[in-house]
């Protein structure tokens, strides 16, 4: 039995995908599966971990808690849509690899689109706002005490940079 | 975990939402899905039929006035706790509402949507029967309003017919010489309570003249206890000892893999202390 599917428009990072998708085809697996952006990683898949998160028009969303369907019309912004225009490292990833920011590497998605939100918001977190801002991703390796450095970090580097950061956000 | 398949509609006016339920008996509305998504992924629901709202008009409004707190089925948890007018209106709203899930999900997830889903470990519908709110539907027949106290009627179960949606929920205002406060006790910030606890209380100078606390995760609905007669005017610790007991009397804590009955039943007595004195504080300061 072939399932029905629906003809969708997704714009990922700027660029508009179109896609045919079952209406169940979670906007996580529509990214990494239909699109082959990958960036976007699964965790748990029903809304505990953090790790798929994304940006829906400069909110933090869970993507595994969205369908496709739902998404279309709206701007999505995937971990590759943030770096640098030159393809440099955005100021979330430089802060991270500066501060040894991550381990394994499987949660950081979720962590830079999330503290990408976190620091458009507040430009200046203070170490509890810091903690605060990630409180819904999860981390099995780094004890998050370098995590918490990075959001500190990416929010310095971001501020002077406030152009360049906006195009970064979109 | 996927979701089972399902036929998928996103109508653009709350007639088409309301026509495409009518012929199906199996279908679930979709707002933001926070609860509902977890549900279909781990295939403890299977509708046949996702009518997905978010396309609908003018129902993301948040309105507070003299009266109280006026939400659309489409205003996020993140709008609504942002809201200064909420705040001022009816302070609870958003003190229960700092305790929902994560920052992420609340920018997704609807209030109305949550208080629908009926979950008894939620903040919001406690909240609502607490404050003695109503829900307002639109069905086949028209228009209607469900009272709080009407609303919950067993586990994820409300008064809803399956052909109507929920369009709006009304918070009553907090009234002068009146106080609120919330508490909950979770393994981790933003995860499920094992026990939450929300009281109302009313004082004239320092005498308590009504009070009342909301339970969440201890029943398997959300209940309501009038603390007014245990307390008996006062928030010493004899006076709080006899309203916890009042209040445990009314709850049927149940162990699960997070805590047991016992250990439900001691938050809910701490808590009960708790809440009863910071909203009796909150009620003073409000007074002056």
């Amino acid at each position: 039995m072939s399932e029905t599917t629906h003809d969708i428009r997704l714009k990922v990072n700027g660029t508009d995908h179109d896609v045919a998708v079952p209406a169940r085809r979670l906007l996580s697996d529509a990214l990494r599966h239909d699109l082959g952006l990958t960036g976007t990683h699964v965790g748990c898949e029903h809304g505990v971990c953090g790790a798929c998160t994304v940006l829906v028009d400069g909110q933090p969303m869970r993507s595994c808690l969205m369908f496709a369907v739902s998404a279309a019309g709206h701007d999505i912004t995937t971990v590759e849509g943030l770096a640098r225009p030159d393809g440099e490292l955005g100021p979330v990833q430089q802060a991270f690899r500066e501060c040894h920011g991550l381990q394994c590497g499987f949660c950081t998605p979720g962590f830079l689109t999330t503290i990408t939100a976190g620091i458009a918001e507040n430009p200046d977190p203070t170490e509890d706002e810091a903690r605060d801002m990630i409180a819904g991703n999860l981390c099995r390796c780094t004890g998050y005490q370098n995590i918490v450095k990075a959001v500190c970090r990416a929010a310095e580097l971001a501020r002077p940079a406030q152009d360049s950061r906006s195009e970064v956000v979109q | 975990m996927k979701p089972a398949p399902f036929d998928y509609v996103r109508p653009g006016s709350l007639e088409e939402a309301l026509q495409a339920l009518a012929g199906h008996p199996e279908a679930k509305v979709l707002a933001g899905g926070q609860s509902l998504v977890p549900l279909l992924s781990m295939r403890l629901a299977a509708p046949a039929l996702l009518v997905d709202i978010n396309d609908l008009p003018g129902l993301d409004h948040v309105r507070a006035d003299a009266d109280g707190v006026r939400i659309g089925a489409l205003a996020r948890h993140a709008a609504v706790l942002a809201d200064p007018d909420v705040a001022r209106v009816q302070p609870l709203v958003p003190l229960a509402l700092a305790d929902v899930a994560h920052a992420t999900i609340r920018n997704r997830g609807t209030t109305v949507g949550s208080l629908v889903h009926a979950d008894a470990a939620a903040e919001m519908p406690m909240v609502l029967r607490l404050l003695e709110g109503s829900i307002d539907v639109a069905g086949p027949g028209g228009r209607r309003t469900i009272p709080a106290a009407e609303l919950y009627v067993g586990p994820l179960e409300s008064s809803l017919h399956h052909d109507e949606i929920a369009v709006e929920a009304f918070f009553p205002a907090l009234p002068a010489g009146s106080g609120v406060a919330f508490e909950e006790i979770a393994r981790r910030h933003g995860d499920y309570a094992m026990c939450g606890v929300a009281a109302v209380v009313a004082v004239e100078g320092d005498r308590v003249v009504s009070a009342r606390a909301g339970y969440l995760s201890v029943s398997d609905i959300p209940v309501v206890v009038d603390l007014t007669e245990a307390l008996d005017g006062s928030v010493q610790p004899a006076a709080l000892a006899a309203a916890a007991d009042a209040a445990l009397a009314q709850l049927d804590p149940e162990t699960d893999i997070h805590a047991t009955a016992d250990y439900r039943a001691h938050l809910a007595r701490v808590l009960t202390a708790r809440v009863v004195t910071a909203a009796h504080d909150h009620a003073r300061e409000e007074q002056r």
